[in-house]
């Protein structure tokens, strides 16, 4: 059985080369899709991807079941997922930094500000900088290549504070936050029962965040003019509250399989790695939205 | 555990030894090392006198790039990859790497990335030809439409590099024997984990890159489009927020290697341990800090430019500090060269002038002067190829032996090593008084008067194209008829656990970790 000095190596595996097919599939298939047509490709391996993914965790699962996980190999599994949340962090913080980048520099400085003020107004000579951006540079030179939203999505000002979704989807996802904590806490002290029913809520709150957000989008899109298109406010905001979106939609879906799990008995108050680590995720997923809140929302 | 590799293709396929996939990334990152080598034939071929002789200018841009391209990400990249994979179980006493089966995953990303971007050679448009900076609006609006096949390519070769390099870090943190602490790591086993962490922080930002870039092109975003309020610069802070850290994951396994290799020939320990793990750190950090010294011409506050400029100059101390200890390391020593010790001395003086002429560059009104000429293609061939390279080189020289339980031939190796020695110096010193005196980089065509230097420069390339095949014939040659030898200890005074194992190294090593002292 598994000790210190035993670590397990498995033998051999197909799941790797497979995973790997996938994925090569998929990027073929999606060049293939934007230059023509590659949807077959692009699906062909999208759920070969979500097989192996399938097979793989299973495998880990039942290993973990057997006791074949020795602590050791434990622990190998907590730095994983915890580097690999550092490589998410570092992938929101280029969307971020891109939003700093062009709010504090790249637009004052289209407006005419900074050193080059004589040139940039020979280009852009009506142009004024403003945040969210809702007349482009190319809307003030009369062209109509990209047009700016009639709206935007910033604080609509106290009277409407509670009309104001961002403000909804950021108590339900911190709610959610603490909900997921209380499961932990149940699953510490091997009350599966509290531990399902904190979990439930917290992937109902998951799913509420969405259906919010996919609410939020439409508005964007057939009420306010503004669509991926509408310059760079719609780029950054989209972007970033998609990316984030499509996080929250990984996350649920893991909390849910852990949910899953739990009501076919795995998990204890000592082995609940598969548990921690989509919690871990989703505070991170919650984190990240407090940032949005505050600058893609708030300072506005 | 007992078992020993399995039969057939499936041994490579469904590979979960850190052996089979270490000798996978290195087969697999040599053959782009040729493929990314014929390119740059191509392109010397071109520049061996004026006018156009041989291929379109649009063809020269598909190779300067894919040159690029797959120098940096297929070849030198993997190539340390697959050392690791080799060395750092075998350094630190460790069954295997810490993931296994994502360890083969990462790997068998590459064939597949590389496939993609290489077939874009084929379709219509060509190759990407944008650079391998791949500036916007060069790489958005001016881009052929094989774009979105190099975005998509860069997003799965990116998650490789992710996934390879998580599991290093969990191998080092988690995997070492009992007494091996971090401070008694070889230097090796710490540039690794340093880099893994660089590649961990900065591939995402390359994806972000790219994504963003996609949407420009496919989805009417304007992330690098001032007439929707973006900036074409934005792309450059984001592409060198990730490119200057890129360049310090090339270089410091390189210097990791350099620190194994230099006290084994010189029967010392390694002077300045703490110092080089310590520089090694500082090193990294500031690469953070300085990305915007590539961009000294594109256009900032003046502030930027000094900021930038001093921050820059700042790496030469611990860099400083490295090759002052590597030299220490050789004073008094009871030196011996063979061919490791060749490659190993020549990256110290090689390097060291590829980090002068980088502080040239790095001296804001000056480089306006540099920029974009064939000064810095010089430069950064200094740094890639006699810093990467030819580490690399002196690191298969060095242990090859442990891993086939064959001896190489040191006649051969040595001749090998003067060759690619002499050739590289024939085609990159050049290529600096080209651009002092004028030639701008990545052009297809040149004036009269760099005539002379640039037939220099595509002799001497010639050459050093020459001494890789006659590595790979020195290699082939070492694994199928190379003098067998059971000796642990390979060299004389070589040091650390790798050389207490049988050779050639056992399937499996250190099921049961050894005790360090």
């Amino acid at each position: 059985m598994a000790t210190e000095n035993n670590y397990y190596v498995p033998e051999e595996s197909r799941l790797p080369v497979l995973g790997a097919l996938a994925l090569g599939l998929m990027a073929l298939g999606a060049g293939l899709l934007l230059n023509g047509d590659g949807s077959s490709i692009l699906l062909t391996g999208a759920v070969l991807l979500i097989a192996v993914m399938y097979v793989w965790f299973r495998t880990v699962i039942r290993e973990n079941i057997a006791g074949m996980n020795s602590d050791q190999l434990k622990r190998s599994y907590v730095w994983g997922m915890s580097w690999f949340i550092f490589s998410e962090v570092m992938f929101f913080a280029v969307f971020f930094g891109a939003l700093f980048y062009i709010r504090t520099l790249a637009l004052p400085w289209l407006g005419g500000e900074g050193d080059r003020s004589d040139m940039i107004h020979l280009v852009w000579p009506e142009f004024t900088a403003q945040w969210p951006l809702m007349e482009t540079p190319a809307q003030a030179a009369g062209s109509n290549e990209f047009v700016g939203p009639d709206a935007n999505m910033s604080f609509p000002g106290w009277d409407k504070l509670f009309h104001w979704l961002p403000l909804w989807n950021t108590i339900i996802l911190l709610t959610s936050s603490v909900t997921c904590h209380f499961a932990h806490h149940a699953m510490k002290h091997d009350d599966r029962k509290k531990f399902n029913i904190w979990l439930a809520v917290t992937v109902l709150l998951g799913i509420i965040f969405l259906f919010l957000q996919y609410e939020e989008y439409h508005e964007a899109y057939v009420e306010m003019g503004l669509t991926l298109e509408s310059g760079i406010y719609g780029s950054t905001f989209f972007m970033l509250t998609g990316f984030h979106g499509f996080h929250v939609t990984m996350g649920t879906f893991m909390l849910l399989v852990q949910l899953i799990r739990s009501l076919k008995g795995h998990f204890s108050s000592g082995d609940q790695f598969g548990f921690e680590a989509s919690s871990w995720y989703w505070h991170f997923v919650d984190v990240v939205w407090a940032g949005l809140f505050l600058f893609v929302y708030v300072l506005a | 555990m007992a078992h020993g590799p399995a039969k057939g293709i499936g041994r490579w396929l469904f590979a979960t030894n850190h052996k089979d996939i270490g000798t996978m990334y290195l087969w697999f990152s040599f053959s782009m090392f040729l493929l990314g080598g014929a390119f740059a034939m191509i392109i010397r071929a071109e520049l061996f006198a004026p006018g156009m002789q041989l291929i379109k200018p649009e063809f020269f841009n598909q190779m300067t790039t894919m040159h690029g391209l797959i120098m940096v990400f297929g070849a030198i990249m993997p190539s340390f990859v697959g050392l690791a994979n080799w060395m750092i179980p075998l350094q630190i006493g460790a069954p295997d790497m810490a993931l296994p089966r994502m360890n083969n995953l990462s790997f068998w990303i590459l064939p597949f990335g590389f496939a993609l971007l290489a077939s874009t050679l084929f379709m219509e448009g060509g190759a990407p030809n944008f650079g391998w900076t791949f500036y916007a609006p060069l790489s958005t609006t001016y881009a052929p439409d094989t774009v979105n096949f190099f975005i998509f390519g860069v997003h799965i070769i990116g998650a490789s590099s992710i996934m390879g390099s998580i599991n290093i870090i969990a191998t080092v943190l988690n995997l070492r024997a009992p007494g091996m602490t971090m401070m008694k790591l070889p230097l090796f086993v710490w540039t690794w984990l340093i880099t893994a962490f660089l590649l961990v922080a900065v591939m995402p930002v390359l994806a972000g890159a790219v994504t963003m870039m996609l949407m420009d092109i496919n989805f009417g975003t304007s992330f690098f489009d001032a007439a929707g309020g973006g900036d074409p610069v934005l792309f450059q802070h984001i592409f060198w927020f990730f490119g200057h850290p890129e360049v310090y994951i090339i270089i410091l396994p390189a210097f990791g290697v350099i620190s194994e290799i230099i006290p084994t020939f010189s029967r010392k320990p390694l002077f300045g341990y703490s110092s080089m793990v310590y520089a090694t750190s500082a090193i990294a950090f500031l690469s953070f800090i300085v990305w915007a010294h590539h961009m000294f011409t594109t256009g900032m506050p003046i502030a930027g430019e000094l900021y930038f400029m001093y921050a820059t100059m700042l790496i030469a101390v611990p860099t400083g500090v490295k090759v002052f200890n590597w030299i220490t390391t050789m004073f008094k020593g009871s030196l011996t060269f063979e061919t490791p010790m060749l490659f190993a001395i020549a990256v110290v003086i090689l390097f060291t002038f590829g980090g002068f002429t980088g502080l040239m560059l790095a001296v804001a009104p000056a480089d306006i002067q540099y920029h974009d000429s064939y000064f810095v293609v010089g430069h950064f061939h200094y740094v890639m190829v006699a810093g990467a390279v030819f580490s690399m080189s002196g690191a298969i020289y060095y242990w090859l032996p442990k891993w086939s339980g064959k001896m190489y031939d040191e006649t051969m190796g040595k001749v090998q090593f003067w060759v690619a020695f002499v050739g590289f110096n024939i085609a990159f010193i050049p290529q600096h008084f080209l651009g002092l005196a004028g030639m701008p980089r990545r052009y297809a065509d040149y004036a009269l008067q760099f005539s002379d230097w640039n037939m220099v420069s595509s002799i001497g390339a010639f050459m050093y194209g020459a001494a890789q095949l006659m590595f790979l014939y020195n290699v082939v040659r070492t694994i199928v008829a190379g003098k067998p030898t059971s000796e642990e200890k390979t060299w004389e005074g070589a040091q650390g656990l790798e050389w207490t194992l049988p050779t050639p190294a056992p399937f499996h090593t250190f099921s049961t970790p050894p005790e360090v002292k």
